[in-house]
């Protein structure tokens, strides 16, 4: 049994509507996350990782393990789907007891689990109550409860913040980085990007079914060296560094910050850039505090590569 | 060859794990009785069930049947399985428990939950349709016990002599065997037809309508259909007339234990298509 994800050359159509189209992935422990516009195919990608849907083409393999064995597969996977609906007149506490018997455990271990499941997504005190009358961010939880309650090594999250108020938003984003530092594999589609980017280890990038990149956050912002980037300088001479920084031609854009303590510039030649920069620095007519990337993030090159905005709306 | 392809298909079934098959699908079919069965929407299929064992009942506490023969009883109550039990109650009956199963997981949005869990899809269609068969029989033959009781109640000494030592136990027999039958049968098909179509409404009108005209079908097409493999079983015939004789079955005469096997093995080659389409089912409830 391997450690990876994998998508080797899987393409899904719906007739003639392509779901996803030659994608090849291997992906390693920890959190990666996916990103893309609605329609783009994220979706697509986690039902075919979990058997949802069958590829037209290509194979996937979870831990070594394909979909259709079903037994081996969903003791290792858990999946949260994003379909907001349930087995009718259910409670929280059922809901996820019933789940966890099909996997065979005796009913002392359902119990327990069940328990323990629904304390750590804080549902311990609904758990009796019949899930029709949950809010929205209720049944959220409970579908992650019911994901993780097996102790999966493999957590597929279809938009799990969707529907959940700041304060639960960051005690899965917690719980999320907690399952991923023990070394699980953690696949999470998020359009609410500025919170997932946080925490993840890699992203793949997708649009109209096409992976169009994919890697470290930092590894898939040097892919698009073609487009500008946005460095933030902190100094005491934002204005005069400017004009010293456009005097070379790669610059193509500057911002003073809105404290007056800094400047955006943007750049087509990072290395020039930096090398530019240490000069100035070292005529000491500008004196640097600080320079960071402003767009080295999931949002910024979700725009660059996709074109719309990926914050929450 | 690699060692697992070496192996034979006996060493690969026996590696597999049966005990944990028949743990889960003893679980799924206590869960879907208890989902399905014991819940408000089944109400209907009680009513199916039950219907006649109401109009019997009534009959019996304002026109008792004083003075009339066992054989008007009889005849009542072998057209009461022959035309509604096999060609309504038990038809419609298996059609709303068999095709809420699948579809109507579908349909709610929430069969996804199935198929995400460690369990081999076969294995829950099979308890899937267990279920739906023990909520079938459960309904269906209790209703036929307490009709044939009924039926009979008013008849005092002669009646009970009727029953415990006359001809009346073994009809019950035969007619609960017809039940069983019928909703094994029937269950099967629709359960299929219902993994083969988002509406199976219309696909079963076309299979009532199939029941209809098969009598007059090659003996072979005959022996597609459900209804054609009971009327074999039935202890007591009853001649259809008028609007009746279009629900009633003529055909070829077979032996019963042939009838029975019959329908056993339409039901399992039925099951097993099943089994191959529950392997490649998608879920795409945008489309429902």
């Amino acid at each position: 049994m391997n450690d990876r994800i994998i998508f080797e050359d899987v393409s899904k159509f719906y007739g003639e509507v392509l779901g996803v189209n030659r994608v090849s992935l291997n992906l390693p422990p920890g959190i990666t996350t996916l990103v893309g516009p609605n329609g783009s195919g994220k979706t697509t990608l986690m039902n075919l990782m979990t058997g949802l849907v069958q590829p037209s083409n290509g194979r996937i393999s979870v831990l070594g393990i394909p979909p259709s064995d079903a037994t081996a597969f969903f003791r290792e996977v858990g999946y949260c789907t994003q379909f907001d609906s349930f087995p009718h007149g259910m409670t929280g506490w059922q809901f996820i007891l019933d789940s966890l018997m099909l996997h065979g455990l005796s009913e002392p271990d359902g119990w327990r689990l069940t328990g323990e499941a629904l304390e750590r997504v804080q549902l311990g005190n609904e758990a009796h109550r019949k899930i029709a009358g949950y809010s929205k961010g209720m049944r959220q939880k409970i579908r992650l409860a019911q994901a993780i309650a097996h102790h999966p090594r493999v957590l597929v999250l279809d938009e799990p913040l969707n529907g959940l108020d700041p304060m639960a938003r960051a005690e899965s984003l917690t719980l999320f980085q907690e399952l991923g530092r023990q070394g699980m594999h953690l696949v999470i589609s998020s359009h609410i990007l500025d919170e997932v980017d946080r925490i993840s280890d890699r992203i793949v990038l997708i649009t109209g079914g096409y992976v169009i990149a994919e890697g470290n956050i930092h590894q898939v912002r040097q892919e698009v060296r073609d487009k500008p980037m946005q460095v933030l300088i902190r100094c005491d001479k934002p204005e005069l560094l400017a004009s010293k920084m456009f005097s070379v031609n790669h610059c193509v854009e500057a911002r003073l910050h809105a404290d007056g303590r800094g400047v955006f510039l943007r750049t087509g030649d990072i290395d020039e850039f930096y090398s530019l920069l240490n000069g100035i620095a070292v005529e000491g007519l500008v004196k640097i505090e600080a320079v960071a990337p402003a767009d080295d993030d999931a949002n910024a090159i979700y725009q660059y590569l996709i074109g719309s905005d990926g914050s929450a709306s | 060859m690699t060692e697992a392809g070496a192996k034979t298909i006996g060493e690969r079934l026996r590696e597999l794990p049966w005990g944990l098959y028949w743990l889960q699908a003893r679980r799924l079919t206590r869960i879907e009785i208890r989902r399905n069965l014991l819940s408000w929407r089944a109400w209907w299929v009680y009513f199916l069930a039950f219907i006649p064992t109401v109009i019997i009942l009534i009959h019996s506490l304002f026109d008792p049947r004083a003075g009339t023969e066992f054989n008007d009883s009889t005849q009542v109550l072998a057209g009461i399985v022959q035309f509604y039990y096999v060609r309504l109650g038990i038809f419609f009956g298996c059609l709303g428990i068999f095709s809420r199963l699948i579809r109507g997981e579908m349909v709610e949005r929430s069969l996804h939950f199935y198929l995400l869990s460690p369990v081999r899809r076969e294995i829950l269609l099979l308890a899937k349709f267990a279920a739906g068969s023990a909520s079938a029989l459960l309904l269906f033959c209790s209703a036929m016990v307490a009709n044939f009781f009924l039926m009979y109640m008013d008849f005092g000494p002669a009646g009970r002599e009727f029953i415990f030592n006359g001809p009346g136990l073994g009809q019950l027999e035969a007619y609960l065997a017809v039940m069983v039958l019928g909703c094994l049968g029937y269950g099967a098909v629709f359960l299929l037809l219902s993994m083969m179509f988002r509406n199976p409404t219309p696909a079963a009108m076309l299979v009532l309508g199939w029941e209809a005209i098969n009598p007059v079908m090659p003996s072979l097409l005959q022996k597609i259909s459900v209804a054609s493999y009971l009327r074999h079983l039935m202890p007591i015939t009853v001649p259809g007339e008028g609007i009746f004789a279009l629900l009633t079955v003529e055909t070829e005469p077979v032996a019963g234990w042939i009838a029975a096997l019959g329908l056993l093995l339409l039901t399992a080659v039925v099951l097993a298509y099943s089994c191959f389409r529950i392997r490649t089912l998608e879920i795409r409830y945008t489309t429902e």
